[in-house]
């Protein structure tokens, strides 16, 4: 599954992340924390219940079921556009989802942290990398909890990194001029 | 006065709803399959290529591991067919629901149902008026279920066209792909619903997802090529698969109104149906 270009990278993570580029293929070990909107908006208020120094949160509300990772894709990250600065703030270097983010939070990203995208819907794959390591704000329910989870080798793409490159909106950008030349005369909703 | 369903007949329906739960959430259909299987085949770029193997390999440990597919295991979306001889009752519906919260227990899915305002979790899946069930004729009980998740549901859309405009419906389908672009999980397939009411081309859009997809129109595979010339790609990092299949269903309108609805469904498509035996 691993692709061999790839670029092993480990938790906590440091300034290596400064240098990955948008397209690049990794894979990640080591320990992540799932955080959707509610325990974001939690940690805004009540502070962050892990080290954040070098830590990635992981866009994901798993299904768990005795204390064991049933399933675990990622969720999509664009709600988490207003509620992301303090976080990167506080030292986390990783984000980890799906759908990108907006044009803030690539600004954010900015010389200290990047986002990676893992496959939607790919729950069992990242579940069969997975070990549950411990909760937090469990009040949330199974959805908005802090999971804190280790991974082993678990494959992302760099979809915005540190220096403005993003896929995403590379794509998008694209994909809004064909569909002018497509629809040249077309007058609906604009993003 | 209709007899009351037997308590058994209850207990069937209940086990048939959780059984087709079950097969919906682990097991995708072979026709969906089957056009994820052509589009990794067809990519080029190694980032989608990648994307299309994580999927396959994922849809491989769902079934080994006896998991379901994705960990936003939906809102069951219910279809039941009735034959003659069962008449129509709340108590049918309850059979429905108690299968739904079986399930969730069960299998176990995801609690996705939440008050529409206070978001209190009902923790089962089910509330006093959710998941809906449709009824519809049939010469056997047959539940079909389609679990539909939140983030190709939240992208979907709906327009009151005129009657005049009905030359613009492609270029709205498409522009639907490209405003939701990754976040729906691409590759998606496209339910399309034109005519009937307002809430009626919204049902005939989700019924159009039942559909499967090695069978399309001329103008559903002109409407699925435009989306991918789009060159979103698999989960919104480019490439040449961003639609899987568009399916269009339609129904008598007012001389009035054109309403056009779009419900984009994604990769995921989930999808079982499971007879009730009568005896």
């Amino acid at each position: 599954m691993t692709s061999p270009d790839s670029i092993d990278l480990k938790t906590p993570l440091g300034d290596e992340v400064l240098s990955l580029h948008a397209g690049d293929l990794v894979t990640l070990t080591g320990n992540v924390y799932t955080a959707r909107d509610e325990a974001h908006l939690r940690m805004k208020t009540d502070g962050i219940p892990f080290d954040p120094k070098g830590a990635v949160i992981y866009h994901c509300g798993p299904v768990v079921q005795n204390n064991k990772i049933v399933v675990a894709g990622p969720t999509t990250s664009a709600r988490m556009n207003p509620l992301t600065g303090f976080v990167l703030d506080a030292g986390v270097k990783g984000l980890i989802g799906k759908g990108g983010m907006s044009p803030e939070v690539r600004d954010q990203l900015k010389d200290r942290a990047v986002y990676f995208a893992f496959t939607g819907g790919c729950a069992n794959l990242a579940a069969a990398r997975m070990d549950l390591q411990g909760v937090f704000f469990e009040d949330l329910g199974m959805a908005e909890a802090i999971w804190q989870i280790r991974l082993d080798h678990l494959p992302l793409v760099v979809a915005m990194d540190a220096h403005g490159g993003d896929l995403f909106a590379a794509v998008e950008k694209s994909a809004h001029e064909v569909f002018q030349r497509a629809y040249p005369t077309c007058t609906g909703t604009r993003r | 006065m209709s007899s009351p369903v037997p308590p058994d007949l209850s207990d069937r329906i209940a086990a048939a709803t959780a059984n087709a739960i079950r097969i919906a959430e682990i097991t995708l259909p072979p026709d969906v399959l089957e056009r994820i299987v052509a589009a990794s085949e067809d990519e080029t770029s190694p980032v989608a290529r990648r994307e299309l193997m994580h999927i396959l390999e994922n849809i491989r440990l769902a079934d080994e591991r006896q998991a379901p597919i994705c960990q936003d295991t939906g809102i069951p979306v219910i279809y039941l067919t009735l034959p003659p001889q069962i008449p129509f009752s709340s108590e049918i519906v309850d059979a429905v629901r108690k299968g739904v919260r079986e399930a969730t227990v069960t299998i176990p899915l995801r609690p996705n149902l939440v008050d529409p305002i206070t978001r209190h979790n009902t923790g089962t899946n089910t509330s006093a008026d959710m998941p809906a069930v449709h009824i519809l004729p049939g010469d056997r009980m047959q539940v079909t279920v389609l679990p539909k998740g939140a983030g190709s549901e939240n992208v979907s859309r709906l327009k009151m066209f005129t009657p005049t405009e009905k030359d613009r419906i492609p270029e709205f389908i498409v522009e639907t792909a490209l405003l939701a672009g990754g976040r729906p999980c691409p590759p998606i397939i496209l339910g399309v619903g034109i005519g009937g009411t307002f809430d009626g081309a919204a049902s005939l859009a989700k019924e159009a997802l039942l559909e499967p997809l090695d069978q399309m129109t001329p103008e559903e595979m002109e409407i699925c090529q435009k989306v991918n010339d789009l060159g979103i790609g698999p989960m919104g990092l480019g490439g040449k698969t961003t639609c899987l299949g568009v399916k269009i269903k339609s129904a008598g309108c007012h001389t009035a109104s054109l309403p056009v609805a779009v419900n984009i469904q994604c990769w995921a498509a989930r999808r079982a149906t499971v007879e009730v035996p009568l005896s």
